[in-house]
This record gives C-alpha cells, sequence and structure tokens, in this order.
C-alpha cells in the first residue's frame, strides 16, 4: 500500500473585515486536520454545512494555500514548494464538483472538455488524445457519438459521468468529490456510486469523498472523517464509527439519518439548535452548546484528538459510550 | 367524504395534444393523515399540488374529472375565491426556503400578511400572534426575529418561518413540496418533527412530496410512488417497503446504499426516466425493468387496487407476501 496523501494539523483561517474601524476577525474554517488515505482507499468527510469539509476540499487540490501545517501529495511536501512542483502536483489531484450543471463549460463539446487536461499537461498529438477521451468515455458508459455534443443534451447523471471521466484523465494518484451524487435521484445515484467504485478499483485511486448523506458515506468509505465546526470531531475506519461512534456528534448524526426500516425502540437522539456562529465560535468543546452529554468540562476545556478503540475521538467523555 | 379527492388529474404542457406530464391520477386524503407522494426528478409529483394550487399558467392545461378539496371544486374556482382558500385552508411549503421568502419585507411583516388577509388581524394582535407563532416553530429568540429581514437567517431558520406562514391560519391540509432536502441532516430532523407535530396538534392532512424513501418510512401513513407522470403503487408504510409490489418501488428501495449495506455494487435500474418524446409504447417503465415480459410491451397496464394497495403492473411482487 503506498499513502497518496498525508495531512498534519493541517488549518486554514481567512480573516474577515467587520468595518472600517473594526479589527478583522478570524474564521477558523479549518483546525488541526490530520489523516493519512492510501491509493485505492476511500475517506469520507461528513459534517454539516459550515463545518469545513469545503474548505479542506480547497486546500487538497491546491486551491488555497493552508496557512499552517504540512500536505504531502504522494510523498512530495506542497508547502513551500516551487511553482513547477506545484504544477506537477496538481495532475494527481484532481476533483469532482457538486453541481455537474455548473461544473462543464456549456459552450465545448465534451469530447473538447474531456481532451483539455491532456492538451495543457501531455505534449500527446491530436490522434493520440482522441483516442485516450474516447477509451475514458466507454469506461464511464458515455457512447463514442456523444463526443461531439454538449453538456446541455445531457442528463444530470450523464453530466456527473463526464465530469467524472475529465477528473480520471490523466490518471490522478487523489481524486476529491465534494458532494457529488446529492444533486441526483437515487437511482442515478446508485449508478454514479458504481461508476466510482469500479474506477477506483481499475485505477486504485485514493477517493476524498465528501458528503452529508451517511447512508451514502457508508457504502463507499474505509475511513470516516467528522468534522464540527472546522475541527475533526472523530476519524477512524468506518465500521468502527458506524457500529459505535464514539463522539456524541457523531452519534447524532447517525441518529437523524432517516432509514427505510426505522426501529421504534432506538429513540432519536435530539440535538438541538444550529452550528454556532464560526466568528464567534463557543468556548471549550465547539459542540458543547448542543451536545445532551455536556459537562462542565466541556463548557471551558477543548478536546483534543486522542486514540480510543481503534480511532481517534475529540471528546471529554467518549469512555462512556464504549 | 376524504378532504382532498382527485379523479383522473392529467396536466399537460402546449396543446392538448402534448404528451401529459400528469396521466390520470387518482388520489384522496383524509384529515389527519400523512401521504407521502415519492418519485424521481420528472415523475410528476409536484406540477400534482401544483395544478391543486391553482399555480399552474398557460400553456399548462389542467384537466380533472374530479379536484375538491373539503367539498369545493378547485377546477371552476375564480381568482377572489381561490384566494379566499390557498393560504388558509390549504397552504404550501417549498422546497428552497431562501428563496420562499420575499427578500424585502422583515419575516414579522410577512407572518402578519397572512394573518391580515385570512384572519383579519390587525396591528398589535397580528404582531402577537406571529410571535406565538414564530415560538411555536421553535424559533431562538422570536421576538428579535420578527424585525429580522429573511437574508439574516440561515436555511433552517427560514425554513421554520416559512413553515409558521403555512400554518399561520391553522389550515385543515399542508402540502410540503421537498421541505428538508436544502437543508442539513441534523436540522432535517428537527423540521421533520416540527411538521409532524403541528399536523398531530391540529389534525391537518399533511401531503409530503419527497424523493427520499428513507423520510417517508420515518413520517408517513401512506405512500403514492410515481413514475413519469402516473401512479405505479398506492400503499401503507411501512407493508409499501417490506413487501413492494411495483417492480420501479422495489427499484427505488434497493437503490439507497442502506440496503445493499456490505456490498460493493448497489443494484441499480438502468438508464433514465422517458422524456416526452422518447416514451415507450406499452407500460412506462418496461425499458428499463428488470422482470419484463412481451405483454408489458404491448399494451399500457392501469393502476389495479389489491389487498394492501394499488399497483400498475401486469406481473406485481409480493402479492401474497407476509406482512406485518
Amino acid at each position: 500500500m503506498t499513502t497518496v496523501l498525508t495531512a498534519r494539523q493541517l488549518t486554514r483561517h481567512y480573516s474577515v473585515s467587520q468595518g472600517l474601524f473594526k479589527p478583522a476577525a478570524t474564521v477558523q474554517a479549518l483546525n488541526g486536520v490530520s489523516f493519512e488515505l492510501q491509493a485505492g482507499k476511500t475517506l469520507a468527510v461528513v459534517g454539516e454545512s459550515g463545518c469545513g469539509k469545503s474548505t479542506l476540499a480547497r486546500a487538497l487540490t491546491l486551491i488555497e494555500e493552508p496557512t499552517s501545517g504540512s500536505l504531502q501529495i504522494a510523498g512530495q511536501e506542497v508547502n513551500g514548494a516551487s511553482a513547477q512542483t506545484r504544477k506537477q502536483l496538481r495532475r494527481d489531484v484532481q476533483m469532482v464538483f457538486q453541481n455537474p450543471y455548473a461544473s462543464l463549460n456549456p459552450r465545448q463539446k465534451i469530447g473538447d472538455q474531456l481532451a483539455e487536461p491532456l492538451l495543457i499537461n501531455t505534449s500527446l498529438s491530436r490522434v493520440e488524445r482522441r483516442e485516450k477521451v474516447q477509451a475514458m468515455m466507454n469506461q464511464v458508459g458515455l457512447r463514442p457519438e456523444h463526443y461531439q455534443r454538449y453538456p446541455h443534451m445531457f442528463s444530470g447523471g450523464q453530466r456527473q459521468r463526464i465530469a467524472l471521466a475529465r477528473a480520471m484523465m490523466l490518471n490522478p494518484k487523489v481524486l476529491v468529490a465534494d458532494e457529488p451524487t446529492s444533486a441526483l435521484d437515487v437511482s442515478i445515484q446508485a449508478q454514479v456510486l458504481n461508476l466510482f467504485m469500479d474506477l477506483q478499483e481499475e485505477f486504485k485511486t485514493g477517493y476524498v469523498f465528501i458528503s452529508h448523506n451517511l447512508s451514502v458515506v457508508r457504502h463507499v468509505a474505509d475511513d470516516v472523517l467528522v468534522m464540527y465546526l472546522g475541527r475533526p470531531a472523530e476519524i477512524g475506519p468506518s465500521e468502527k464509527l458506524y457500529e459505535r461512534p464514539l463522539h456524541p456528534y457523531t452519534k447524532a448524526l447517525l441518529s437523524a439519518t432517516p432509514t427505510i426500516h426505522p426501529d421504534p425502540s432506538k429513540p432519536k437522539i435530539k440535538i438541538v439548535g444550529e452550528l454556532p456562529n464560526p466568528l464567534n465560535p463557543p468556548p471549550g468543546c465547539p459542540f458543547h452548546k448542543r451536545c445532551p452529554y455536556a459537562t462542565e468540562r466541556c463548557h471551558t476545556e477543548l478536546p483534543l484528538l486522542r486514540p480510543l478503540d481503534g480511532r481517534e475521538v475529540a471528546c471529554h467523555h467518549a469512555e462512556q459510550f464504549l | 367524504m376524504s378532504l382532498l379527492e382527485i379523479n383522473k388529474l392529467s396536466v399537460r404542457f402546449g396543446d392538448a395534444n402534448a404528451v401529459p406530464v400528469v396521466d390520470g391520477l387518482d388520489l384522496k386524503v383524509d384529515k389527519g393523515e400523512v401521504l407521502a407522494i415519492v418519485g424521481e426528478s420528472g415523475s410528476g409529483k409536484s406540477v400534482t399540488m401544483m395544478a391543486l394550487m391553482g399555480l399552474i399558467d398557460a400553456p399548462g392545461i389542467v384537466r380533472a374529472d374530479r379536484l375538491t378539496f373539503d367539498g369545493t371544486d378547485m377546477l371552476t374556482l375564480k381568482g377572489r375565491q381561490r384566494r379566499h382558500i390557498v393560504g388558509k385552508d390549504l397552504s404550501m411549503i417549498f422546497q428552497d426556503p431562501m428563496t420562499a421568502l420575499n427578500p424585502s419585507f422583515t419575516v414579522g411583516f410577512q407572518i402578519e400578511e397572512v394573518l391580515r388577509q385570512h384572519l383579519g388581524l390587525k396591528g398589535k394582535a397580528a404582531r402577537q400572534r406571529a410571535l406565538q407563532l414564530l415560538e411555536r416553530v421553535e424559533i431562538p429568540g422570536a421576538a428579535s426575529r420578527l424585525e429580522a429581514f429573511p437574508h439574516q437567517l440561515s436555511g433552517g431558520m427560514s425554513q421554520r418561518v416559512a413553515i409558521a406562514m403555512a400554518i399561520a391560519a391553522e389550515p385543515k391540509l399542508l402540502i410540503a413540496d421537498e421541505p428538508t432536502t436544502a437543508l442539513d441532516v441534523t436540522i432535517q430532523a428537527q423540521i421533520m418533527e416540527l411538521l409532524l407535530d403541528l399536523q398531530r396538534e391540529q389534525n391537518m392532512g399533511l401531503v409530503l412530496i419527497t424523493h427520499d424513501l428513507a423520510v417517508v418510512a420515518e413520517t408517513a401513513n401512506r405512500v403514492c410512488v410515481m413514475y413519469a407522470g402516473q401512479a405505479v403503487e398506492l400503499g401503507q408504510v411501512p407493508a409499501l417497503f417490506d413487501a413492494p409490489t411495483h417492480p420501479y418501488t422495489e427499484a427505488l428501495i434497493k437503490a439507497i446504499p442502506e440496503h445493499s449495506l456490505g456490498a460493493t455494487r448497489l443494484s441499480t435500474l438502468p438508464g433514465i426516466v422517458p422524456g416526452r418524446y422518447d416514451r415507450p409504447y406499452g407500460c412506462l417503465l418496461s425499458p428499463r425493468c428488470p422482470y419484463v415480459q412481451p405483454k408489458c410491451r404491448e399494451q399500457r397496464p392501469a393502476l389495479e387496487p389489491h389487498e394492501r394497495g394499488a399497483v400498475r403492473c401486469y406481473f406485481p411482487l409480493n402479492l401474497n407476501a407476509e406482512v406485518a
């Protein structure tokens, strides 16, 4: 197994202007996230909107530079790397976005959009590019005649196939998928998820799969990272987290996810309120205001990630859920 | 008599020969009942309810043998009479809470508008009632939120305000069109619980339009599954989930990742919903159906009632299955 992606204490803060005479405030959008991703494995990142999932995606795809921390892609450190190296590294990390209606250029033919990564990054001839594009189109279930068509001629599911094909053109080591199926219907979602799994099997790509749908995550993920207000709440192997979540937030997320065979004997854990304002995060544990198990200690002391039962969890009282 | 009765409803866009978007739909909703309408995009679930609310404009054509709400014929109703019913006895919550509210007016003003129009409340009394409503939908710091503009609220809060407006005049029937699709899962759970509480409290009929079968399993009493404008299965919860009788319902349930725990591949229905120009000749599902027989390609099946509901299929599944 080769490690394709290593993040150590990855942090990204934004400075937000509060007006002319007030000092700028800081939003800690991403705070101390660490993980490793192996080739051919999937790390799922889950959490509510505003928890820092997309900031993480932007940092991983080198769209934004992290404020501090280290990020290694295939063993290469990204921070402080030369422009030349960064360009090379960008080939290895590709991205699929949430909305397939917005992520494809409406004025460019599908074939040209798929060939563009090759045009920019390789010295292949026109004929070779065309061959590669046709091969990839076949792989994602598009027909050869689709080469000449424009995005508006495709359904949402097909567009997501095109977006996925474009991301896989350069055979990247890491694919970051930001909510790739949340805009799709259930039956189409199943087709696209199957395609994701098939391509991973074939190319041994490492996936960072960002989603808020825990039922989808359980299907695709090897490891799961649960985030809350920019901080990791719990990270570990998928079976462990789903079998016995140790962070109250993970418990609440799982309990809030509706299921087709609801069990009336298991009462839902109610969590009240919404995500706190990231400009003004509560002291202590960021989750304590909504946590049914919060104690005095949670109000003042920030819990750090610590190993417990084969995963890492950031909660003072995680033992009681063992 | 049911609260809402729909008989042979069809909606077309264009001329009378256009392919119907909703095709011969029969539905009934009783007082105090939660009916879910499930289907993929383009199956006609929202259009059905828009037809009921009178929200379909030309070139849309609405035809029905019967479309009555609480004894009133909604088809022949004229503007002023319709406005007495819609928003009062019959109200609706939309999918995107951020666009459902008017950005130029405060939350308090928008709720009071409903109270003024339908209940004749004015001034202090209206303000008082608006405050109560905001408190009822569990908005923290309700008094200060009355003066807030929609852009100052989060998605979940906006949806709560939209719910407060919808229940302001104590409707008999509430239609919720994908009320939680745009929201996070923890907020979704809160909103669904609030809706069900209100439904029980006021003994309203609730029509829940959704594509999320898991939400249906947890909330509804009855389900109508739609495919390409037709109802393909009617059934009770949870029997429908334990023993679906239509191949499409079965495929929808199987496509949920939760259903194939541990498997590498999800079971899928190949292809996509037929568009208006590529309608199959026989059963609308026949090109995608795993159980298709020659008969299915020749003739379109009708919705046939059976012991547990109704199904539009010549070869229904699980008809004799034991269900709880």
